[in-house]
């Protein structure tokens, strides 16, 4: 089964080709929000390197977010289109989870941290059971001192990653004794990661239908938060 | 050849089959206005949410419509702007990976441009050279149309376009968004002479127009009428105000025809919707000797079918974009 899936929910640009036997191929260019721009191409590059055509694709991953608005819906609007010109299924994983998943290895708590703005992290909680992902934590966007309540007292290493480490890793790291910093190279998303979930859940007949999928975008439009 | 079109420029989410660029096979418009009527305009974040969330649907009702397969369809047309960014790049996006996958040309297309090939649709016989009046929430041009991918701005607005002028004053007024059928009818049951507000010409050897001291002397009117403790009579601002913007309007759309040597008008936009700018158009049309073209109201709103109009003639010109294809919302008319 090929899976392909986009990350376009932050900064990061990735897409990835998966199957059950091995990883076909991955983009991955932290650099520059030019999502709109390059997305199709490196999926043209990706999948022409790997000797495949878009209708080799039995399934199509998004990462749904949370995560930038108009980056989800660059993501999102694509995997819509292709799902619905090849009539094919979609799978969609979530923002935290798929960073999650870049440290599988982890003996502790996994908590992606994301920039939400207003001092508030996009953020939820993860340990891993045998190899698997196990959540203990909803998404959500809460005030960093909400989510510290939640973390003190915990005995377990704390493993933090996400964008919203440059702007929280101080004040987490100080509140909680058993925390640790992801290196750089690991602290970033990977559409690789995320695709270990989709195909995961794809063989498990659990997907969607391009129409009922949808950004999850946890916030409201501020417009609507602050409608009297 | 058939072209698919997605336009998701502003707060309507359109998709339609066009045929040979002046045949409608579907047009399937769902507005958003009730959703962003209680704040009192677009809205961009929440247009860009509904466009997400209903463009599939939209896909397979125009689709359904024509009993037609994605497959079936020749090419695809997308708006890529000038217009919201974030809703812009919904339509886009999803054009490209309908595009990609099934090994289709992707037209992008000006939305502008797409409004003035509304007429094409409406009058199968039009063929350029013709000179157009553009006016809508975003816009108020004159450009001439020297052939199908050769567009000249003539004049255009140096502050407000003349929707945005419709769409202050309505609020002020009491009526709500969107700001243009609300004048409109008001001032029906108002005297157009009552007040007199300025008509701002300009240079008269140039075309721009400008609207924002008009609306500032329609918002001194109410707020002086206000202090004073006087009774505003709002059919009569309304009709007083209609009557200022639609003067300038076809003077300046008369002057500039005439200055060119040019003896097709057509108008485009949201606001060619106006019953007295298009009584008063083909008044001034009629004395001048001049020949007057406008769509259809359904045509004039943001709609898909005029994209797809465009990017037929886009097409056959060789004018078919990559898969780099971005959204622009600052689009310059006659770039891409």
């Amino acid at each position: 089964m090929n899976t392909l899936t986009i990350d376009t929910s932050s900064i990061v640009a990735s897409v990835a080709i998966l199957n059950e036997e091995k990883l076909i191929g991955e983009m991955i260019i932290n650099h520059q929000k030019k999502h709109s721009e390059k997305l199709m191409i490196s999926v043209d590059h990706l999948l022409t390197d790997g000797g495949l055509s878009i209708k080799d694709i039995d399934v199509f991953g998004i990462v749904s977010g949370p995560g930038s608005f108009t980056g989800l819906r660059i993501g999102m609007a694509t995997i819509k289109g292709f799902a619905q010109a090849l009539n094919k299924p979609v799978v969609g994983v979530s923002t935290l989870e798929g960073l999650a998943m870049n440290i599988p290895f982890a003996n502790g708590l996994v908590c992606p941290i994301l920039d939400a703005q207003r001092n508030q992290t996009y953020t939820g909680a993860f340990h891993f059971e045998g190899g698997h992902l196990v959540r203990d934590m909803e998404d959500s966007v809460l005030e960093i001192d909400v989510l510290l309540e939640f973390l003190k007292n915990r005995k377990e290493p704390i493993y933090f990653l996400g964008d919203g480490l440059p702007r929280f890793s101080e004040t987490l790291l100080k509140a909680c004794p058993t925390g640790v910093s992801v290196p750089n190279y690991l602290n970033m998303n990977r559409a690789s990661s995320a695709a270990a979930l989709v195909l995961e859940r794809a063989l498990k007949g659990k997907v969607s239908h391009y129409r009922e999928i949808e950004p999850v975008y946890i916030r409201p439009s501020y417009a609507e938060e602050h409608k009297k | 050849m058939k072209i698919l079109s997605i336009e998701t420029s502003c707060d309507e989410t359109s998709v339609a089959i066009v045929e040979d660029g002046r045949k409608i096979l579907t047009n399937r418009i769902y507005s958003q206005i009730d959703i962003h009527k209680k704040y009192g305009g677009v809205v961009p974040e929440i247009a860009s949410r509904n466009h997400i969330t209903k463009l599939p649907y939209i896909i397979e009702d125009a689709l359904e419509e024509t009993q037609m397969r994605l497959e079936d369809v020749d090419a695809i047309g997308v708006t890529n702007g000038p217009g919201l960014i974030g809703a812009l790049l919904v339509g886009l996006s999803e054009a490209k990976a309908i595009a990609y996958s099934l090994d289709k040309p992707l037209i992008g297309v000006h939305h502008i441009e797409g409004h003035i090939a509304a007429n094409f649709l409406q009058y199968p016989e039009l063929e350029p050279p013709f000179l157009t009046l553009v006016v809508s929430g975003g816009h108020s041009h004159l450009v001439l149309v020297e052939d199908y991918q050769t567009f000249k701005v003539l004049g255009r607005t140096i502050d407000d376009a003349a929707g945005e002028a419709f769409d202050k004053i309505s609020r002020v007024l009491g009526f709500g968004y969107p700001g243009g059928p609300a004048i409109d009818c008001a001032a029906k049951k108002g005297d157009p002479e009552a007040i007199a507000f300025p008509r701002v010409f300009l240079d008269k050897k140039e075309y721009n127009f400008s609207f924002s001291g008009l609306k500032s002397s329609v918002l001194n009117y109410i707020n002086s009428k206000k202090m004073k403790n006087e009774p505003i009579v709002v059919n009569d601002v309304a009709a007083s105000f209609q009557m200022a913007v639609v003067e300038v309007l076809v003077k300046k759309t008369i002057a500039c025809a005439k200055g060119i040597h040019m003896n097709k008008i057509c108008m485009a936009g949201g606001v060619s919707c106006n019953s007295l700018l298009r009584q008063m158009m083909t008044d001034a049309a009629k004395e001048e000797g001049l020949s007057l073209y406008y769509p259809d109201p359904i045509l004039c709103t943001d709609n898909a079918a005029m994209i797809g109009s465009m990017a037929y003639y886009n097409f056959i010109n060789g004018a078919v974009s990559d898969l780099s294809l971005n959204g622009i919302p600052g689009l310059k008319i006659g770039t891409r």
